[in-house]
């Protein structure tokens, strides 16, 4: 690659660009646009679990002031695509999404089963709690404990026994049982629930019959826009998805829910746009979450500790009407270097809602019971646990028998243990104090597939020498703008302050869904491929401009600071926007798409993150203080420090939560969630995180894309969990297998 | 389940109004959707300009130094009041239970969850909200502390977390990072960038100017 003039863009810690919007409160997101005549909805909840809704009594409701309508599966206009044993949306999973409003049936409590349409927000919540139903109310089963041996494979793996889902051998099926030192335990992860600052908000509005456009808090425009156009059965195009800013998603803006139709059917029933945003109980239960998962590891190892075996089962809880899966043990079948590994999958289907991919889905759920079980066979070994996953260290995959990409866990391992100050720690555990304070420290690895999909990006050289991205892509926080800006920076050699790059919004080029630490390496890739055919463009058109360049080759030429130039003869040079104007043209405008290729294929692609972290236990209290973090992340290339630290200290917060505080708790009576808001559903506050230490191996993986990115988001949160509890063990010998890890558990 | 009397008959009268007529004549229908006499009443106000005159009390609010002159329903919240009818979106709305701060303006100076107040309760009072924080295009020494240190990553929260930390140091309670981490734990940011707000304030803090 040539040296540029930009070269030091990637890398740099850039400012974000949309940072001014959101530092102002000019940042809108789905929720803040001011349509004409635009009228407020409440969603209702269903206050039963599982039956049929008798009647529906809405009568109180629409004598109230303002109110415009009350719509539920009784009065509901009919969504075309909603055929009978038919998805009207392309399911995440497997199954049948709920469809809203089209039946009487209640699959859960808190179904979204009517909505309240009123002139004023005010008026709406007030006529939304007028709304009266009978039911008729079937036996429920909500508690995953007293059901958990109801567990099935799911569907995926019967018709694939080859999917990542089904059962996996490598070597004798529990051979870990003949070891010299064995560890066996099982391990329990509560239900998570993303809740995102931003509450789940649309704002729905029919142009025309046949023309919707949605402002919706999604983590895909185009995805969105494929589902809708499915479900009221129109033409794609027909379906305009913004999605300019969004406050925050971690996985719940994956699915669309079916509060989002219900706002889509108000909206054409009132002939008016409709805005909904849910309250804060409705995320707990509308919009997804991570799913209580129990998990039995058993390993062994020789005594020289070399891991002989290892058996993971995990069983996860879904829904009865979708199979929602993820790769809880994937880490298991390609983390260390065992002959024998066996891994059992399996979904228990309750009278819930449907999870959702949470932040590190699967991995973080999967990671808390691997490497809580290595850190429990070290200690039954006495090894020290950096050297015991050296011991294990594979230069291969071995699940895929295929070379690494890239892997430099090793440099992760080392810089961190030296930065925590490992040394210090104590082989016994209670060994260490601060005052009364017991001092533990853990550490937990983390791993996620370094993914690359398809994109399209679409670039406007302008005659003032400025240029304009355009990318369907969503940004729910990272800072892809931002990212995007650097690496097309570089890529056509102009100054960062010129590029605007324009997201959010489904008329733009294809960009799949925000999730998977994908985005970089995919729409990433587009934007360089867009560069590129610019650049073939300019040089075709430059001999207009400057005769010299009439047989230069694409090589000879530098791309920088707005003009190109020839390497050899640095003095012949013409601008773009002479390029341009010697043309006689306003601008170029090109859309080019980029994919991986099938070289990519041959190697085994993932992303590695090491989370150190140094615990105070009271004795007394039972209370843990996170008093350090050290964070090191092999991902590829990192294109912008500051916001790529920043996703990492984010993970990590979220990991700290996981391992201390979250828990969604339903009342099994009931069949309802008893933890309904932040003051019973704690998530991480300022006082609860210290400065988080964080480091990149920051070296280049171009097989995973042109910029040598990797996946970074999911790896921040794989792994915290276990560091935590595995430092809360060193500090009080006391193994906590069941998360969060709360005072009551320690005294 | 037992059947319940027979709604029809219990119609709640609060005044004889053309708007009670329009409500109570929905019911004669026997759906559920409102008929259309209904939506055009809604459409043409008839039935809010009684309203207004019955149900909505004046008020008078000076919001980012700009004397606002309204007239509202008593059970509009501030934070309602100004997303909703005053279109000051930047204040975000993100429990309604005053639990996570992203709702935080300034009425008179001090901090304030504009979730958990009436609006008719500040009259004649001063609201500052993220809106009114700059000086025109200068920005105010927090939010560019926040830009410098990339204190946020959604950004949603980041209105409230700002209006906190600036009366946070106005308090005097920003003197040492376990200081600010305490005083700032009312103001939630699940992406996780605590330690860079932190260190943003910190730097406001020790920059010594009168904010």
């Amino acid at each position: 690659m040539n040296k540029l003039f930009f070269d030091k863009v990637i890398g740099d810690p850039l400012n974000r660009v949309d940072g001014r919007m959101k530092v102002t409160g000019a940042a809108k997101y789905s929720a803040e646009y001011q349509l004409p005549n635009l009228v407020h909805a409440v969603v209702v909840p269903s206050t039963i679990t599982k039956g049929r809704i008798k009647s529906v009594d809405s009568k109180a409701a629409l004598r109230s002031p303002g109110v415009l309508a009350v719509i539920s599966h009784e009065n509901a206009i009919k969504v075309p695509g909603n055929a009978d044993n038919e998805h009207p949306t392309e399911p995440p999973t497997g199954g049948q999404p709920l469809r809203a409003f089209y039946n009487n049936k209640v699959y859960f409590n808190g179904q979204p089963i009517a909505i309240v349409i009123a002139d004023t927000l005010e008026r709406a919540q007030y006529a939304a709690g007028l709304v009266k139903f009978e039911y008729d109310q079937d036996k429920h089963v909500t508690d995953f404990e007293l059901n958990k041996g109801k567990g099935v494979l799911p569907e995926k793996a019967k018709k694939d026994p080859k999917s990542s889902l089904a059962d996996y051998d490598r070597g004798v099926v529990d051979a870990y049982k003949t070891a010299a030192v064995t560890v066996e335990a099982e391990y329990i992860h509560p239900t998570e629930v993303h809740n995102p600052m931003e509450l789940q908000a649309i704002t729905a509005y029919w142009e025309t019959d046949d023309k919707l456009t949605v402002y919706d808090k999604v983590q895909g425009t185009k995805p969105t826009q494929q589902a809708f156009a499915k479900e009221w059965n129109l033409p794609v195009q027909n379906v305009k998805v913004i999605s300019e800013f969004v406050g925050g998603a971690f996985g719940n803006g994956l699915h669309n829910w079916p509060h989002e139709t219900a706002a889509i059917i108000a909206a054409k029933m009132v002939k008016r746009p409709v805005k909904l945003m849910l309250r804060r109980e409705h995320m707990f239960y509308m919009v997804g979450y991570r799913p209580y998962t129990w998990q039995q590891i058993g390993m062994g190892a020789s005594a020289d500790g070399k891991i002989t075996g290892i058996s993971h089962i995990a069983i996860g809880q879904t829904s009865t009407y979708e199979e929602f899966t993820e790769s809880t043990v994937q880490q298991t079948k390609m983390m260390y270097a065992s002959p024998n590994v066996s891994t059992r999958y399996r979904i228990l289907p309750l009278d819930v809602s449907t999870p959702i991919w949470m932040r590190g889905p699967g991995e973080a759920t999967g990671a808390f019971a691997l490497e809580c079980a290595m850190d429990e066979l070290a200690f039954a070994l006495n090894m020290d646990p950096i050297q015991f996953r050296l011991a294990n260290y594979t230069d291969e995959d071995p699940e895929k028998k295929l070379p690494w990409s890239t892997k430099y866990l090793k440099e992760c391992l080392e810089v961190g243990a030296e930065k925590i100050g490992w040394s210090k720690r104590s082989m016994k555990p209670g060994g260490l104090r601060a005052g009364e304070w017991l001092v533990g420290y853990g550490m937990g690895v983390g791993t996620f597939g370094a993914h690359r999909g398809a994109a399209a990006v679409r670039g406007r050289l302008l005659a003032n020498g400025t240029i304009i991205f355009q990318s369907a892509v969503t940004d729910i926080g990272p800072g892809t703008g931002t990212a995007m800006v650097q690496i097309a920076s570089e890529h056509i050699g102009i100054a960062p302050d010129k590029i605007t790059f324009q997201l959010g919004n489904s008329d733009f080029p294809q960009a799949p869904n925000q999730g998977g630490s994908a985005t970089v390496a995919t729409v990433g890739s587009a934007v360089v491929a867009t560069c590129n055919a610019i650049k073939e463009k300019l040089l075709t058109m430059a001999p207009t401009a400057e005769k010299r360049f009439a047989n230069a080759k694409m090589e000879e030429i530098l791309f920088d600071n707005g003009q190109m130039s020839l390497l050899k003869s640095p003095s012949i040079k013409v601008s773009y926007t002479n390029i341009l104007k010697k043309n006689s043209l306003t601008e170029i405008d090109i859309i080019q798409d980029a994919k991986p290729d099938d070289e990519s294929n041959k190697y085994s692609k993932y992303s590695f993150s090491v989370h150190f972290v140094q615990v105070h236990v009271h004795p007394t209290t039972g209370q843990v203080k996170v008093n350090k973090v050290v964070t090191c992340a092999d991902a590829g290339k990192i294109v912008n420090k500051k916001t790529a630290g920043n996703q990492l200290i984010g993970g990590v917060t979220g990991g700290i939560g996981m391992a201390l505080m979250e828990d969604a708790i339903i009342d099994h009576r009931f069949g309802r969630y008893i933890t309904k808001d932040f003051a019973d559903y704690h998530v991480p506050v300022h006082a609860d995180v210290p400065q988080i230490e964080v480091y990149f191996v920051d070296k280049p993986d171009y097989i995973v894309d042109p910029m040598g990115t990797k996946g970074l988001g999911e790896i921040a949160i794989i792994g915290v969990a276990p560091a935590v509890a595995n430092a809360v063990f060193n500090a009080t010998g006391k193994r906590i297998r069941q998360l969060p890890i709360t005072p009551d558990k320690l005294i | 389940m037992k059947k319940k009397p027979n709604k029809n008959t219990d119609i709640i009268v609060h005044n004889d109004s053309r708007r009670d007529f329009l409500k109570q004549s929905t019911l004669l229908t026997g759906i559920a959707l409102t008929p259309e006499i209904a939506v055009k009443a809604a459409e043409n106000q008839w039935d809010e300009k009684l309203a207004e005159a019955i149900e909505k009390i004046p008020l008078k609010l000076e919001i980012n130094g700009i004397q606002k002159t309204l007239s509202i329903e008593p059970r509009v919240t501030l934070l309602d009041l100004l997303r909703e009818q005053l279109h000051l979106t930047g204040t975000k709305k993100g429990c309604d239970y005053g639990q996570c701060g992203a709702c935080t303006v300034h009425v008179n100076g001090t901090r304030v969850l504009s979730c958990l107040t009436l609006a008719v309760m500040h009259d004649g009072e001063k609201i500052t909200t993220i809106e009114g924080l700059a000086n025109g295009d200068e920005l105010h020494p927090m939010q560019a502390a926040f830009m410098k240190h990339d204190g946020f990553q959604c950004g949603y929260c980041t209105p409230g977390q700002i209006m906190s930390a600036v009366a946070c140091i106005r308090e005097g309670h920003a003197n040492s990072e376990t200081e600010i981490r305490e005083y700032m734990s009312g103001n939630i940011c699940r992406c996780g960038a605590y330690p860079n707000i932190v260190n943003a304030i910190t730097e406001v803090n020790k920059g010594g100017k009168n904010i």
